[in-house]
């Protein structure tokens, strides 16, 4: 290679980050400055009706755990806002269970059929996407609610008396986001089942190993980017959750993202809302890096 | 009697799907396999020799009969319950597990304690000279390296018998014969049963104790490496193991007549009547002068094979034939294309099949 020629190599090696300078822009733009400006706003105070006035205040980020006495002036914790939370992460947690529980052997199941019936089972499960999740969060409000048609059945067949009283309630809140996040855990199992080698199955339980010990100490630790990438799915949309928990939920049965929505809208309180969304932001962030520390360190152990 | 097999099958079948639809992998196989013995099922691929040593292993039942370990029904025991191990044909190594963990696995299922899997892992392993690899995963051995720890992991646990699938055919040739002759020492050491399946020939006559050559699902003959090239029952196996020449004869009272009028001595209780009769072609002599032969016949084709040459040759009659002509012993190069020479046939080298 001549000096000339090297030089115009190195050029372009240079230069070639500037083939992702749009991408590069819009993920500045519309990644960073939203949350730049929830950043800035959490820290300003609350205008009359809505908005911000530009003066700066913590009391957004006091408020989000910490509630004011209007008579004496103490401070005490927001209990309303800490059963929020903990409402939101435990939900969130239980539904990325569960999803995990029913996904495992639906994407097992579908990555051992072949090829063509595989194919088919794959595109079942998109078709859910296919709806709008409002009126798929509807439907489900018809089928379970008190007058709804797994009540008026149950009571049909004599089952039961009286209806089941399973709307508004945590429980609906959950059976809403697995049913709604569901395929979002089957699609990245299925991937990561799909590349297993069965024939290690055989190895496993040849030297010995019980079923359940070929489940844990093979199947799982080599899939393992897959259930990590599944939860990551589940568990990052279950926490900001908004239409399910809302149409589910009722207005008592509120989760983070209800509780951000109020504050932007009834509330006006816009800094305590921008507050709650960097925080959930943060609890996101953290629970990521707690799991995939606990997934890491299964693996090295063996 | 029962004690000293290791292994047996009693008119073991199995088939695959139901109905117009049904595969028979293998009809109605009995087998004996002695203990300590190396011994190998050789045949084409698809003649079911991989299902039986599934059914031995325990990963499918069979359609009906049994299997029988040290004389013992394990025809329902599951795998993991069953003092017998697998080297794979693909090694199926735990991607996730290093070396150590790998060949540890075994023991580590059978909930032996630390000190003693670690004192067994570390033989293992330097049986099979890895045990500066130890720490390694998988994905960073080569194909020969994870062969044996493949070899070591099913060996760890000291199962009673060793099942070996195709374990050498990803290999290239050297490596290949550098791991026939250390599986047979292994073998030699341990004093263990090995099932070894291939279908390759050559490595079933050099390895093994005893060989059982199948075909669609049946077994067609077992015997030492020796009776099962000198003595092939029947087209199939003589074939199968090694080049022969099947020639058309017609078979009396202990001689064999070739093109209408030359005669041969074969063994007294051949089968009588037409029949193909089967001569190797080491076993195929080549006079210079064709007078002095009881056969003549024209060279069609020279091959030089450095060591010795194949002579490709139409007999009178019209029966193509080949010879392995070694030069160094017959004092002189092969006959060249066109020359007439005579053909004579090693004695008791000719052998009358069944079919």
């Amino acid at each position: 290679m001549s000096a000339r020629e090297e030089a115009e190599t190195r050029r372009d090696a240079r230069n070639t980050w500037l083939l992702s300078a749009p991408a590069l822009v819009i993920l500045t733009l519309a990644a960073a400055g939203p949350l730049l400006i929830m950043l800035v706003y959490s820290f300003l105070t609350p205008g009359d009706y809505g908005n911000v006035v530009w003066k700066f205040s913590t009391d957004a980020w006091v408020g989000t755990i910490l509630s004011k006495d209007i008579f004496d002036g103490t401070y005490s914790l927001a209990d309303a806002h800490l059963t929020i939370f903990w409402r939101s992460v435990k939900l969130s947690l239980i539904t990325t269970l569960f999803t995990f529980i029913v996904g495992f052997p639906t994407a097992w199941f579908i990555a051992t059929r072949t090829a063509r019936t595989r194919t088919a089972l794959l595109f079942l499960i998109t078709i859910p996407f296919w709806t709008n999740l409002l009126i798929r969060t509807f439907a489900i409000n018809q089928i379970i609610r008190n007058e709804g048609i797994l009540n008026t059945f149950l009571i049909y067949l004599g089952v039961i008396d009286t209806p089941l009283v399973i709307i508004y309630s945590d429980f609906a809140v959950f059976l809403g986001m697995t049913y709604v996040y569901l395929p979002l855990m089957v699609l990245p199992l299925f991937a990561a089942i799909d590349r297993f080698d069965m024939k290690l199955l055989e190895a496993a339980y040849d030297l010995y190993a019980t079923r359940l010990q070929v489940l844990r100490k093979v199947v799982f630790p080599i899939v393992r980017p897959g259930i990590v990438a599944g939860s990551i799915l589940v568990f990052i949309p279950s926490l900001g959750a908004y239409v399910t928990p809302r149409i589910l939920g009722g207005g008592r049965n509120m989760m983070i993202g209800n509780f951000i929505e109020l504050q932007f809208g009834q509330g006006r309180n816009w800094p305590l809302g921008a507050a709650l969304s960097v925080l959930l932001l943060l609890i996101v962030a953290a629970a990521l890096v707690v799991y995939i520390r606990a997934t890491s360190r299964e693996t090295s152990n063996g | 009697m029962p004690k000293e097999n290791a292994i047996e099958t009693r008119s073991s079948r199995k088939v695959y799907g139901a109905g117009s639809e049904a595969v028979v992998a293998l009809d109605d196989v009995s087998i004996a396999i002695r203990k300590g013995e190396f011994f190998t099922l050789l045949g084409p691929s698809g003649c079911g020799k991989t299902t039986l040593l599934r059914l031995i292993a325990g990963f499918e039942t069979p359609t009906s009969g049994h299997i029988l370990l040290n004389g013992q029904d394990i025809t329902d025991v599951p795998p993991n319950r069953r003092p017998v191990n697998t080297v794979f044909q693909s090694y199926a190594l735990f991607p996730h597990l290093s070396v150590r963990e790998n060949v540890g696995f075994g023991l580590q299922m059978k909930g032996r304690p630390a000190s003693e899997i670690g004192t067994k892992v570390e033989r293992a392993l330097s049986m099979v000279q890895l045990g500066a690899m130890a720490d390694r995963k998988p994905a960073q051995l080569s194909g020969g390296q994870q062969q044996r720890v493949a070899l070591a992991r099913a060996l760890a646990p000291s199962p009673e018998v060793l099942l070996l699938d195709e374990p050498l055919s990803a290999l290239d040739l050297k490596l290949r014969k550098e791991m026939q002759s250390e599986l047979k020492r292994l073998q030699h050491e341990l004093g263990i049963t090995f099932i070894f399946v291939t279908h390759d020939q050559e490595e079933a006559l050099t390895m093994s104790d005893r060989i059982g050559v199948m075909s669609s699902g049946r077994l067609l003959q077992i015997g030492s490496p020796r009776e099962i090239y000198n003595h092939p029952v029947n087209r199939f196996v003589a074939d199968f193991i090694g080049e022969t020449n099947f020639i058309p004869a017609d078979v009396h009272d202990g001689t064999a007549t070739i093109a209408g009028d030359i005669a041969m001595q074969v063994a007294p209780d051949s089968p009588q009547g037409r029949h193909t009769i089967a001569v190797r072609p080491e076993h195929v002599r080549i006079l210079n002068d064709p007078a002095a032969a009881p056969m003549r016949a024209t060279v069609t084709d020279t091959t030089y094979f450095g060591t010795d040459s194949h002579v490709r040759m139409l007999l009178q009659g019209g029966t193509e034939i080949v010879a392995r002509y070694q030069s160094e012993a017959a004092g002189g190069d092969a006959p060249t294309t066109g020359t007439d020479v005579g053909v004579s046939f090693a004695p008791g080298s000719v052998q009358v099949l069944q079919d």
